[in-house]
């Protein structure tokens, strides 16, 4: 018995090494970090107790910055998966031209979100920008809109990227979903005279359930996380009164005059606390133990 | 009729997604004075295909191209290498803490490194790895680990252990039932775990922006950002680098397409 435990530590070894220096030795760095003052350089200058978070709460920023986190997040999970819903259930059906459908739909989960992110400064642009001057032409605004400069604008301009880029992703777990529905509940449902939406709405959305939990709880993840396209998107915005939680702590670690590392790290460990609710949320929404093991 | 609507739905659908992608192509090929013209043309006058052999001349674009080929294959090398005996002993045995590691795998995939990224920072700063290939390919190397161990396991278990009876029968020992036997006949599952964990090194930004700060160190993503900044605007040697760095990574996403879900969602959806 002593002996299969030297064993599968051989085996394991690697993966945990790995995970051990490069996952779990950070994040007690960051509680440690969180927990000390910093020169702006860098250089550890003593441990303050929860000086940090105590300061943290007092940022003047911190409201905005929570709410535009929970509109951020709020916004483009539910519109990605209401949409994908749609999408998923036209890839599900057979048509010509399928597969070069469900490639192109590939190429903004796969291409670089940074890549992505400038792409979308440029076209939002308020001079040059493709969008103004398609919204122009079909006159459905008179002139044009400084999509990324004007306060009015900036989020729902950064949402509709953070949508764009999570449809792939969120489509092709609804479409798993749908693959995994047997046909005999649909010719059932045919039988007993079911209208396509009925059929939809009493057969296909309760058995999508599990699929489209497992996409809105890693959704929330991924997007809570995200961060290309708000630090590209809100770039030439003074201040941090469109940041996210992880942008906003970004800025304090790293921008502007502050450095605060201290600062920084303390936040860093409330997302870290966060991210850790939704990973539980999420085990106990696909049952882990039963799946996993 | 209706497959002919279901067609121009799928039309209408992949045209939405690759707008602005066709931007960016079309961006790419436009001499610098066509940037600047309102209202905005999307086609060019006069096309310069000639923006992409620039970027490919540019000494800036090459260092970049080599970080992130550098970077990307050494940390899919180790990816692999940590990961198949990790997935091949789960799959085949089970022992005290299997269930604990498996845990463990999952919760490092649900973290990116962006929400530890002061704690990886803190970490290579002082042990004076900061703008060291070192640390960016051991950080992408764990944080994309999760998924090769899903993928692989789920290959493993469904090869029968009678053909590695026959090859312990042979003489083969486990390693080298694992190297000639069993990773061979899991071939997709290794181009898997290998085109996934290339692809998310090669995209990867926020690490490389805080750890890669000498110019000759910077991959792509960073890179090529410098193309536009509050002095220079050369949004179309950015977007031919982008394209360049892009298109070989739809492809290689494409072949995989059929297993990523299955990985991305640890095996609940099936």
């Amino acid at each position: 018995m002593r002996a299969r435990r030297w064993e599968a530590l051989l085996w394991l070894g690697p993966s945990l090494a790995l995970i051990a220096g490069v996952v779990f030795y950070p994040a007690v760095a960051l509680v440690r970090a969180s927990l000390g003052r910093y020169s702006i350089t860098g250089v550890f200058q003593g441990f303050v107790g929860a000086d940090n978070y105590a300061r943290l709460l007092e940022q003047p920023a911190l409201p905005a910055v929570l709410v535009n986190t929970a509109v951020w997040v709020a916004a483009v999970v539910s519109v990605s998966v209401i949409v994908s819903l749609g999408l998923a259930q036209l890839l599900n059906e057979s048509f010509p031209g399928r597969g070069l459908v469900r490639a192109a739909l590939i190429v903004p989960w796969a291409a670089s979100l940074i890549m992505t992110s400038k792409l979308f400064v440029w076209i939002y642009d308020y001079y040059f920008g493709a969008l103004n001057h398609l919204l122009i032409s079909l006159r459905l605004i008179a002139r044009p809109v400084d999509w990324l400069g004007d306060d009015a604008t900036v989020m729902g301009a950064m949402i509709a990227v953070g949508i764009f880029v999570s449809l792939p992703f969120t489509t092709y777990v609804v479409l798993a979903g749908l693959a995994g529905i047997p046909g005999e509940v649909y010719e059932a449902a045919r039988v007993d005279g079911a209208s396509r939406w009925t059929t939809y709405r009493l057969v296909t959305l309760p058995l999508l359930k599990p699929a489209l939990l497992v996409a809105v709880v890693l959704n929330v993840i991924y997007v809570f996380n995200s961060f290309p396209i708000v630090w590209t998107l809100n770039d030439r915005n003074p201040g941090f009164g469109h940041d996210t939680m992880i942008t906003y702590m970004y800025k304090i670690a790293f921008k502007s005059a502050l450095r605060d590392v201290g600062l920084a790290a303390a936040l860093g460990v409330v997302n870290v606390a966060l991210i850790l609710v939704a990973v539980v949320v999420y085990l106990k929404t696909v049952r882990w133990e039963e799946a996993g093991a | 009729m209706k497959r002919a609507a279901l067609g121009v739905a799928g039309c209408v659908l992949a045209g939405a997604v690759l707008a602005p992608y066709g931007v960016m192509l079309l961006t790419a090929l436009k001499p610098d004075a066509e940037l600047r013209t309102t209202p905005p043309r999307l086609l060019p006058l006069s096309w310069r295909p000639g923006n992409f052999l620039e970027v490919l001349a540019d000494p800036g674009f090459s260092d970049w191209l080599r970080v992130s080929l550098v970077v990307a294959a050494a940390s899919t090398a180790i990816v692999v290498l940590a990961a198949a005996p990790a997935a091949y002993y789960t799959a085949r045995h089970r022992f005290r803490g299997r269930t604990a590691f498996l845990f463990l795998v999952l919760v490092t995939q649900m973290f990116s490194p962006t929400a530890l990224v002061v704690g990886l920072y803190r970490e290579f700063f002082e042990l004076d790895l900061v703008n060291t290939y070192a640390a960016l390919i051991l950080t992408n190397a764990a944080f994309n680990l999760a998924f090769a161990i899903w993928i692989l396991r789920a290959f493993f278990a469904s090869i029968p252990r009678e053909i590695e009876e026959a090859a312990a029968v042979d003489g083969c020992g486990r390693l080298g039932t694992l190297g000639r036997v069993i990773l061979p006949l899991s071939l997709p599952g290794l181009a898997t775990a290998v085109i996934f964990a290339f692809i998310a090194a090669w995209n990867e930004y926020i690490v490389a922006l805080t750890l890669m700060t000498a110019p000759e160190r910077k991959p792509l993503t960073v890179g090529i950002t410098s193309y536009v900044t509050a002095y220079v605007q050369h949004w179309n040697h950015l977007f031919a680098a982008s394209v360049i760095a892009i298109v070989p990574v739809v492809v290689l996403f494409a072949l995989i397409e059929r297993h990523l879900v299955g990985g991305l969602t640890a095996g609940s959806v099936k």
